[in-house]
């Protein structure tokens, strides 16, 4: 018995290996033994099993304003705890400008900063005395991969609540975030969730300064600032928050005793010392409870959609401190249960580290998903069909050669699509394999030309096989390295479904290379080699 | 052994082929700034809402109902079948414009009873930016594929691809221009596939030009003979991989449903434009460039001393 060789050793394992990961894909469900070596279905796209993809922006410049305002509010009283004294001290911009007294005084307060802030800060002395300080680059991009991180786990988590199967959250690029739910119908709710940015913040009542006289004066105390509670009365916040939603690590909706919609809270460690020492220090003061949302707007402005965040701050409670209160304790308050519900589904989840809006939505109903699917089986089966009758019919025992090749290519996409983990089949990609199927034969096409000229040329059966694939190598290899390219262009430039046409265009591209030349080879010869006296009206081309 | 016999004097008609396309060519751009595209909401922004009906869909109904409810800028129309339609909106400035559609929705359930197939809201913005890295995208393919063939071949081959690869680029968007077929994201798709397609015809050509101009350098035959001869020892190839191609595309137009249409449709004119342009544009480059068989001979002896 004649010993194989390497190619044909190499044809046995791509067609065992290619049968084996392609088989649970024609499955419902996969069978015990093919699952433990491995083997999957291909991952669907959502466009084929249905469900809804968001993408959404991370309004990031949101982040950087909040965080520089904070900064200049520590620093105004940074200076003036440490007794460095300013003419002026101006924030615009991002940027804050102190004129200070004497150059003694700038010495100071350059090193003060310097140690409080390392480097946070890049410092140019303007003028005489004048300070400006930016925040650096390096603290910029600091900030918003925080900012960016904070926001995808606490998506995340909100994402876990809705109980869906399966569910992506990732960041895209360096201002968005993917979120795939696969299945959900409703999109209302899921945009209610993950758009969402509600918290809470807890504050002193001034109870020092008259609110009324406040708000017909306009004018409040620099640490106070003006609200309206539930009867439009006005109140006066400290601005010292207490406490945030940052502190919260666990919080349950439910009914206090009047059973009006209540949040139970459960605070973090450095959260109910903080708490703790507050009440005790304020027993018998007010205290409010503030409910805070940011929400992205789009307005027309001189004729263009612009993007503004708008912040909704209202009191949701103000009640007396009854005694020391620290790790959990109630609040109400809140308009429905479902209000109360949200609330803390958003806490427990964690907050937002900034405002975010929805700039794409994809939804397919799943009855569409399923019709995707059965239109592109259909496409892929009637235009294999009609590629495999027509090569038999004009290439004979060469054209079921090819068939065989093409055949054998389709397992491959699909075996190689199902072990790529996150390569996903999308309706494009079905179209993608469609046309690899038109495509793959043309290696065969070239080839098997090829061979009949060399015929026509009067070489020998063999020698033409021989000749022919020679010849046609070269050629084939670039035509296919072009394709490639466009296809790899369209995989780093193209999203969602279109990534999915370029993926299996490219494994498609690839594998038809190995299956037009290698395996019709090793079929040819496995037919023809024997026979060496082959007749040239023998040779069924 | 069938084959195919054509011996047909291509580069004859060289110089007219070449005017037929500029002359397409022209009145595909005429076109594209006159009349512009038919946008899909992945290029221009806004959303679109595919709802599905039992029987057949009460259009006249849902448009009266669109107009009288402040959603006068929306359009209705049919989707593939009479029980399917796909509404349009516009972005508008508002409050949460990603929920226009939810809203949308919520108000029709009051009035028909339908089933929900698809939403697609795609952001001003982001609309802008597919477009954008679209165009990008094509420009990075384009400007790779002709390094490669400079280097591969010579750099009046990689013109000459070039060439028609941007004839077929233009083409196809004029077609897509004149009739006002909706462009989106898989039109485009099928765009840079063409790109690759056409080419796949193209090197087949130009490789057996340069086998051929190799063979000839002795004999020193006339060039346009050899172009000539050329297309027509490749041409049985080209027709039976155009003709398989276009199989499955016929099969993907008819059973592929209504969202991959114009993707097919791309793929097919596509497909057809860039056999004939690999043969007349490609080639008619070569030869208005003054190639001759030692050009390529030369290349070849520096390459491999």
């Amino acid at each position: 018995m004649k010993i194989l060789s390497l190619k044909q050793i190499l044809v046995i394992l791509v067609v065992i290996f290619s049968v084996t990961y392609s088989l649970p894909t024609f499955y419902n469900e996969v069978p015990n033994w093919l699952s433990s070596i491995n083997a999957k279905k291909m991952n669907l796209g959502l466009d084929l099993k249905g469900g809804v993809h968001f993408l959404m922006q991370v309004d990031l410049d949101e982040v950087i304003d909040n965080k520089s305002r904070k900064f200049s509010n520590d620093i105004r009283s940074q200076l003036r705890k440490s007794k460095i004294r300013y003419k002026s001290f101006n924030f615009e911009n991002n940027k804050i400008i102190i004129d200070f007294f004497s150059d003694e005084n700038f010495q100071k307060a350059e090193n003060l900063i310097n140690s409080n802030y390392q480097n946070a800060f890049d410092i140019i002395k303007t003028e005489n005395n004048v300070m400006q300080l930016t925040i650096s680059e390096n603290t910029l991009n600091e900030l918003r991969i925080a900012a960016i991180k904070q926001n995808t786990t606490t998506l995340r988590n909100r994402v876990n609540e809705l109980g869906v199967a399966e569910p992506i959250v990732q960041q895209s690029g360096k201002t968005r975030i993917v979120v795939e739910l696969p299945g959900v119908k409703d999109t209302t709710r899921a945009k209610e969730i993950i758009g969402a940015t509600a918290t809470l913040e807890f504050k002193m009542v001034d109870e020092d300064s008259d609110a009324f006289a406040a708000e017909e004066s306009n004018q409040v105390m620099f640490n106070s600032k003006l609200y309206y509670d539930d009867a439009g009365q006005p109140v006066l916040l400290k601005r010292n928050v207490i406490l945030t939603g940052e502190n919260i690590v666990d919080a349950s909706s439910g009914f206090d005793r009047n059973s009006r919609p209540s949040v139970n809270i459960t605070l973090d460690g450095p959260g109910s010392k903080r708490f703790a020492s507050t009440t005790e220090d304020n027993i018998g003061k007010l205290m409010a409870v503030l409910f805070i949302e940011s929400k992205s707007e789009s307005r027309e402005i001189k004729g263009e959609n612009k993007r503004v965040t708008k912040k909704y701050e209202k009191i949701i409670s103000i009640a007396t401190i009854q005694e020391r209160l620290s790790k959990s304790f109630q609040i109400t308050g809140l308009d429905s249960p479902k209000q109360a519900r949200d609330l803390a589904l958003y806490l427990r989840a964690g907050s937002m580290a900034a405002p975010m809006y929805i700039i794409e939505e994809r939804t397919v109903g799943p009855s569409l998903g399923a019709d995707n699917i059965e239109k592109g089986k259909i496409s892929v089966i009637i235009g294999l069909i009609l590629v495999l009758l027509f090569m038999t019919y004009y290439y004979r025992t060469f054209g079921l050669f090819a068939n065989t090749a093409l055949v054998l290519n389709i397992l491959i996409i699909v075996s190689v699509m199902s072990l790529i983990p996150g390569a996903v089949l999308t309706l494009p990609g079905i179209a993608g394999i469609v046309l690899t199927v038109g495509m793959a034969v043309d290696a065969n096409v070239l080839i098997f030309e090829r061979v009949k000229e060399e015929i026509k040329n009067g070489s020998t059966p063999l020698a033409s096989i021989e000749l022919g694939y020679k010849k046609a190598f070269s050629t084939i290899a670039d035509a296919n390295i072009t394709t490639l390219i466009a296809s790899i262009i369209l995989f780093i430039f193209g999203t969602g479904p279109i990534k999915g046409f370029a993926v299996t265009l490219s494994i498609g591209v690839i594998s038809s290379m190995f299956t037009a030349i290698v395996v019709t080879r090793v079929l040819a010869n496995i037919i023809y080699e024997r026979s060496s006296k082959l007749k040239t009206k023998e040779l069924s081309i | 052994m069938r084959t195919i016999n054509i011996n047909f004097e291509f580069m004859k008609w060289h110089k007219s082929a070449v005017y037929v396309s500029i002359f397409l060519i022209l009145l595909s751009i005429f076109s594209i700034f006159a009349k512009g595209f038919n946008y899909g909401v992945d290029f221009k922004g806004g959303t679109i809402i595919e709802i599905s009906f039992s029987n057949v869909a009460p259009i006249d109904e849902i448009r009266d109902f669109l107009n009288v409810n402040n959603y006068s800028k929306s359009s209705a129309q049919y989707f593939g079948s009479k029980n399917d339609i796909l509404i349009r909106m516009p972005n508008i400035a508002s409050t949460n414009e990603s929920n226009l559609s939810n809203n949308l929705v919520l108000d029709l359930k009051q009035e028909f009873n339908f089933s929900l197939k698809r939403v697609e809201y795609v952001g001003a913005q982001v609309g802008e930016e597919l477009r954008d890295q679209g165009i990008l995208a094509a420009l990075i393919a384009l400007i790779l594929i002709m390094i490669y063939i400079a280097l591969r071949f010579e750099y009046r081959f990689s013109i000459g691809a070039i060439l028609a690869l941007i004839h077929d680029v233009i083409l196809i968007m004029g077609i897509f221009s004149v009739s006002q077929i909706e462009f989106n994201l898989s039109v485009f798709a099928a765009i840079l596939a063409v790109i690759g397609y056409s080419l796949n015809d193209t090197i087949v050509v130009f490789d057996r030009i340069r086998e051929n101009f190799k063979a000839a350098i002795i004999e020193n035959t006339n060039t346009v003979s050899l172009v000539n001869q050329s297309i027509n020892q490749t041409l049985s190839r080209t027709l039976i991989t155009s003709l398989t191609t276009i199989l499955v595309l016929i099969s993907l137009i008819i059973f592929g449903g209504e969202i991959l249409f114009g993707f097919s449709f791309a793929l097919l004119i596509g497909v057809i434009i860039g056999t004939y342009s690999s043969i007349y544009i490609a080639s008619s480059t070569l030869l208005l460039l003054n190639i001759s068989a030692k050009d390529v001979t030369i290349e070849v002896d520096e390459e491999q001393p």
